[in-house]
């Protein structure tokens, strides 16, 4: 292994502009001439606009315009979709209401977008939105799920009259009953997973710019896959064609799936500059980012488990209720089903496995993906119930589900996945030793003479990753393909930009990407550069999400390679005055096999620009090459996470002690950048357990719309991580690679919680576990101990 | 923001003399709490009279006799670092250097925080404990009648606190229980001990702001020791309950911060 080769720990090379503040975010870019845009939002969870009186505003200072849902009719601006269709157990399609970028009538959540100011400075644009009048009609709102779907409950869309999307199911109910019905222990368990707010370190942004003497659109944009930005704002909301829109998503800070989505502000962005003939900036307040941006999570869950007389899993029976908000995101409907259900399986050999999920509208913020979307919650259904079921059946929760775990592979689930290869048990028994499991009872009792409460809990997770094989996905719904693209162009001294259409907003493409060209070329990592982001210069890509960058874009970066290589050994053969077949090449030398003729990759990419040595009938000149790839299956990555913590009853306090990772991704590429996303990613897991909880009051009032009271999680709130791997290399991609990016966000929420209720001795802990939460469950654990 | 006017003082008097003319204006500190507020619309007055650059006169650590004085633009950072304070009310530099995180600890001012008088501050409850005096451009106030309730205080439309004197003490400490979300204390016991008097200031947990805890003070004259505590327990009643904490849970945590203050006045 060379040291910047795979596997080596190589320093991020995009650092440096990070940490020197010289990174280029859409917030950093400004356009001549350009205007701002200020947001009118919806301070009602549900009205209807009776009248809207923007006259006064469109006179005040500066101003240019003022939009209103009115304009995007007149012009034609479709409506924002949601690309992945849904049918409900009867067949019927998903119920998905209208969702104009401007509101039509009617609001649906606080902060659904009214009218957009745009004026020569923000200040303006804010000072004249508050001169528009609007007449709000208030409507009754609704916020619980269980409301929602209620007789008489606000009808949200006309679509749909008890607010439900679809009443989705995955899997065979009769067997499934079949197997409750011969179980020897049933443990059922109601869940509640608790709403989340993104929060990237960079607030969602966009600059619309028109050229009219090209009639052409550029958006610059805080996205995570600008392709699909342009595809949707072109093909569905009809801003200008392909050829004519530019999307560029420059550095971007964080998106954790908030990203993902194409949301009203960039669109009314993009449509507004040809509109005041400038180009619109508009940047989101951290305030605007708590109400706006899609949310995640927010499930309700009653899940059973059927056991066997000998503690083996013989079936799962889950019912979720999943709030989607007030309008359909960009790829929420598949969230709580296809990225949730599958995953129901977890690392257990479960023979019949059924679930049903509704989803429900209500009058708060749209939910979407979110870090691990869907597999979170899969995840916390099934290591919450297996951890009861072994405490319930006086099982050794490690030795319960080593019982329970798959052993061959490929493994086949009653929920559509096919895993491929894994090792469970090596992962768990790494992780009993990693946390000295032997001893924990002594460190119990240590924290009982200090009046403290210790726990330890599991979490077994598996996802699914790299989606996806684009006719799977097509099959289940998605309306696009989930391959990746990559382009490698040899620059004629040797130097090499690799284009690709995955996107990097935190994860290290530029490192990890270049350690892949650097290896396979044997040439310098500096002599690399990685380009995304810029429809213009990237031709198409699906963008990054779903741990797929490393599995799938890096598998189409290195099938181009490839193709360089085949090109290259044409080169070096007329150079050499050898046959192209009896050219190898190796450490960045093609060379004619069984002899010393040799030339370097460099010489080779000037001979095939140069073009002297060959005639351009026989080999076309030029050293470029591109490549599609398209998975052959999902990714599974897997490990165990264990979770040792100390509370103190007397306030609450939860204190995280230790905490023990074994994750097996597959072969790693770089495991520096692996490890801070495992770190990353746990920090997320902790906060959703131990903290974060987006809270609606009843009229749907978002309380927690501040860091005052929306608590995310601290460096003193977590732990220092003890990391370990192991590997079984992925068969489905060249590389070996399964992903990283979400695990620890999967595995950690059980983990933390399976660790509380093991201490607090009853398993009544719901997410967030604040002091409060934790406290009241402690106070009954001590009464229970003074009573026995 | 909306528009306002700027104005920098050097002195107290020219500030003074300045909101005297300006009905609606603010004076402005650390900026901690009053520029989130503006940036937010919730606040919008028409002048702020910046104080910054009449630190030098209205800003640092003084200790005469039995008593602390402390400048009203005494940052918290400095209050919690001075050898003085550390050495005369280790309690009130500790309670300094919990404040916030450290950009605000360097920018915040102690007259800003009693000023503002917020429900959840850590300054106000150590006011009260320690009995201080709060000094203001034309009057003295005692602590016990300067906090009138929430995000009020005894002062007049235009008055500026100078200083704030503190008595040293014989014991005292401070536990808080940080709000997880904001870290502003949920709870925080401030207990002071003066030759007979002890006062015991509750700051975080009552809806009409800081106050003092009278049970427990009576229950500590008698006795300064935690066992006096046996027993004693505050009652929910007009205490805040919100998504963090329900009263119940603050009039518990008041008892476990009193009793965990006491301990360690003592130096257990
Ligand atoms: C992220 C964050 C965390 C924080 N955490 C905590 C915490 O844990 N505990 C805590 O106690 N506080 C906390 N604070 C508040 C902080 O202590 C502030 O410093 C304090 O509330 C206000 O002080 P300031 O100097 O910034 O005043 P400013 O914001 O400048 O002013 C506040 C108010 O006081 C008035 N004022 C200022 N000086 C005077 C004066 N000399 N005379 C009369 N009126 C005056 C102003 O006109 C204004 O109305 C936090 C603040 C932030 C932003």
């Amino acid at each position: 292994m060379s040291a910047t080769g795979l596997g080596a720990s190589v320093r991020r090379k995009e650092d440096l502009r990070f940490i020197t503040g010289r990174g280029q975010y859409t917030d950093d870019i400004n356009r001549p001439g350009q205007a701002y845009a200020y947001f009118l939002r919806s301070p009602h969870a549900h009205a209807e606009i009776k009248s809207l009186d923007t006259k006064a505003a469109r006179k005040a200072d500066g101003v240019l315009a003022v939009l209103t849902g009115d304009d995007i009719a007149a012009d034609k601006v479709g409506g924002l979709i949601c690309g992945w269709m849904i049918h409900s157990k009867d067949g019927s399609p998903m119920k998905a209401g209208a969702h104009p970028a401007l509101a039509q009538g009617k609001v649906r959540y606080v902060g659904d977008h009214v009218a957009v100011v745009i004026a020569e400075t923000l200040a303006q644009a804010r000072d004249a939105s508050e001169k528009i009048k609007v007449d709000y009609k208030v409507l009754p709102a609704v916020v619980d799920m269980n409301d929602a779907v209620k007789k008489g409950a606000p009808v949200i869309h006309d679509v749909s009259d008890n607010n439900t999307v679809y009443n989705w199911h995955l899997g065979d109910k009769a067997a499934t009953d079949a197997a409750f019905a011969k179980a020897k222990h049933v443990t059922k368990l109601d869940l509640v997973n608790n709403r989340l707010v993104p929060n990237a370190m960079e607030p969602r942004a966009a600059v619309g710019d028109y050229e009219p003497g090209t009639e052409s659109f550029t958006l610059y944009t805080t996205s995570q896959n600008p392709h699909v930005a342009r595809l949707v704002l072109s093909a569905f909301i009809g801003i200008a064609p392909e050829h004519k829109l530019r999307v560029i998503a420059p550095d971007v800070g964080g998106g954790f799936g908030s990203k993902i989505f194409i949301y009203a502000e960039e669109t009314v962005c993009v449509w507004a500059a040809k509109k005041v003939g400038r180009p619109v900036k508009w940047t989101a307040d951290r305030s605007e980012a708590f109400l706006s941006d899609a949310h995640g999570r927010d499930h309700l869950t009653h899940a059973e488990l059927a056991l066997d007389e000998k503690g083996k899993m013989i079936g799962l029976r889950v019912n979720t209720k999943a709030n989607l908000g007030a309008y359909l995101s960009t790829f929420s409907s598949s969230v709580p089903t296809y990225l949730y259900a599958p995953l129901l399986s977890g690392q257990y050999d479960i023979p019949a496995i059924y679930a049903e999920v509704d989803g429900i509208y209500t009058n708060t913020a749209p939910v979407d993906a979110y870090r691990g979307a869907g597999r979170p919650e899969a995840t916390f259904v099934v290591e919450r119930l297996v951890e009861i079921a072994a405490r319930e059946t006086g099982a050794d929760p490690a030795q319960f589900r080593l019982k329970n775990f798959i052993r061959t592979f490929p493994h086949q689930t009653p929920v559509i996945m096919a895993y491929d290869v894994g090792n469970y048990q090596a992962a768990l028994e790494k992780a009993l030793e990693m946390a000295d499991y032997r001893n924990i009872g002594k460190r119990k009792a240590a924290s009982a003479r200090e009046g403290k409460l210790r726990g330890i809990g599991f979490s077994a997770y598996i996802e699914a990753c790299g989606i996806a094989p684009s006719a799977a996905v097509g099959s289940l719904g998605a309306g696009v393909g989930l391959w990746e693209s990559a382009e490698v162009r040899v620059n004629p001294i040797g130097t090499v930009e690799v284009l690709t259409g995955s996107h990097s907003h935190g994860q290290g493409h530029e490192t990890t990407f270049a350690q892949l060209v650097s290896d396979r070329l044997g040439i310098p990592i500096d002599n690399v550069s990685i380009v995304h982001g810029d429809t213009d210069k990237v031709q198409m890509g699906m963008g990054t999400y779903g741990s797929r960058s490393g599995a799938v874009g890096m598998s189409a970066i290195f099938k181009a390679l490839d193709k360089v290589i085949a090109k290259g050994k044409k080169v070096a053969a007329y150079c050499l005055e050898a046959a192209a077949d009896d050219i190898d090449f190796k450490d960045g030398k093609f060379s004619v096999k069984g002899t010393d003729k040799e030339i370097d990759f460099g010489s080779v990419a000037l001979q095939a620009y140069i073009a002297h040595k060959f005639s351009g009938q026989d080999l076309e000149p030029g050293l470029k090459e591109g490549a599609f790839w398209d998975p052959t299956n999902f990714t599974f990555p897997a490990g165990v996470h264990i979770c040792e913590l100390e509370i103190d009853p007397e306030t609450g306090t939860t204190r995280i002690d230790h905490w023990t990772a074994v994750d097996d991704f597959g072969r790693v590429i770089n495991p520096m950048i692996v490890e801070g996303q495992v770190h990353g990613g746990i920090g997320q897991g902790v906060g959703q357990a131990l903290c974060e909880g987006a809270h609606y009051d009843k009229s749907g009032q978002l309380v927690t719309a501040s860091f005052n009271d929306y608590c995310m999680p601290r460096a003193d709130d977590l732990p220092s991580y003890n990391v370990g791997m192991t590997q079984t290399p992925c068969p489905s991609n060249p590389l070996g690679i399964k992903g990283c990016g979400e695990a620890g966000a999967i595995a950690a929420p059980p983990a933390v919680i399976n660790a509380i209720t093991d201490a607090v001795g009853h398993e009544n802990v719901a997410m967030p576990a604040t002091p409060l939460a934790v406290w009241r469950a402690a106070q009954k654990a001590v009464m229970k101990k003074a009573a026995e | 923001m909306y528009q306002f006017t700027y104005h920098r003082v050097d002195s107290a008097r020219k500030a003074a003399n300045l909101a005297e003319k300006n009905e609606d204006a603010k004076f402005l500190a650390g900026g901690m709490t009053l520029l989130p507020t503006m940036k937010q619309r919730l606040a919008s007055p028409s002048a702020l009279i910046d104080l910054n650059p009449a630190s030098e006169k209205l800003a640092g650590i003084e200790v005469k006799g039995r008593n602390v004085h402390i400048g009203a633009m005494t940052r918290h950072y400095d209050v919690a670092n001075s050898k003085d304070v550390q050495e005369a009310i280790p309690a009130l530099a500790e309670l300094a250097g919990m404040i916030g995180d450290p950009a605000v600890r360097h920018r915040g001012t102690i007259g800003g925080s009693v000023a503002n008088n917020d429900p959840a501050a850590d300054y106000p409850s150590a006011c009260l404990a320690l009995n201080a005096t709060i000094h203001t451009n034309k009057r003295k106030i005692s602590a016990d009648e300067f906090f009138t309730g929430l995000f009020e205080t005894a002062l007049e439309p235009g008055e500026l606190i100078t200083k704030i004197v503190f008595p040293v003490p014989s014991k005292a400490a401070y536990m808080k229980f940080p709000n997880p979300a904001s870290r502003y204390a949920m709870v925080g016991v401030f207990v002071a001990k003066k030759g007979k008097d002890v006062r015991v200031a509750v700051t975080g947990a009552g809806s009409s702001g800081v106050f003092r805890a009278g049970k427990f003070e009576a229950a500590l004259t008698a006795k300064f020791h935690v066992k006096a505590l046996e027993g004693v327990s505050a009652s929910a009643e007009g205490l805040n309950s919100d998504i963090h904490a329900d009263a119940a849970y603050r009039a518990h945590l008041i008892g476990v911060m009193a009793r965990r203050a006491v301990n360690k006045a003592n130096g257990k």
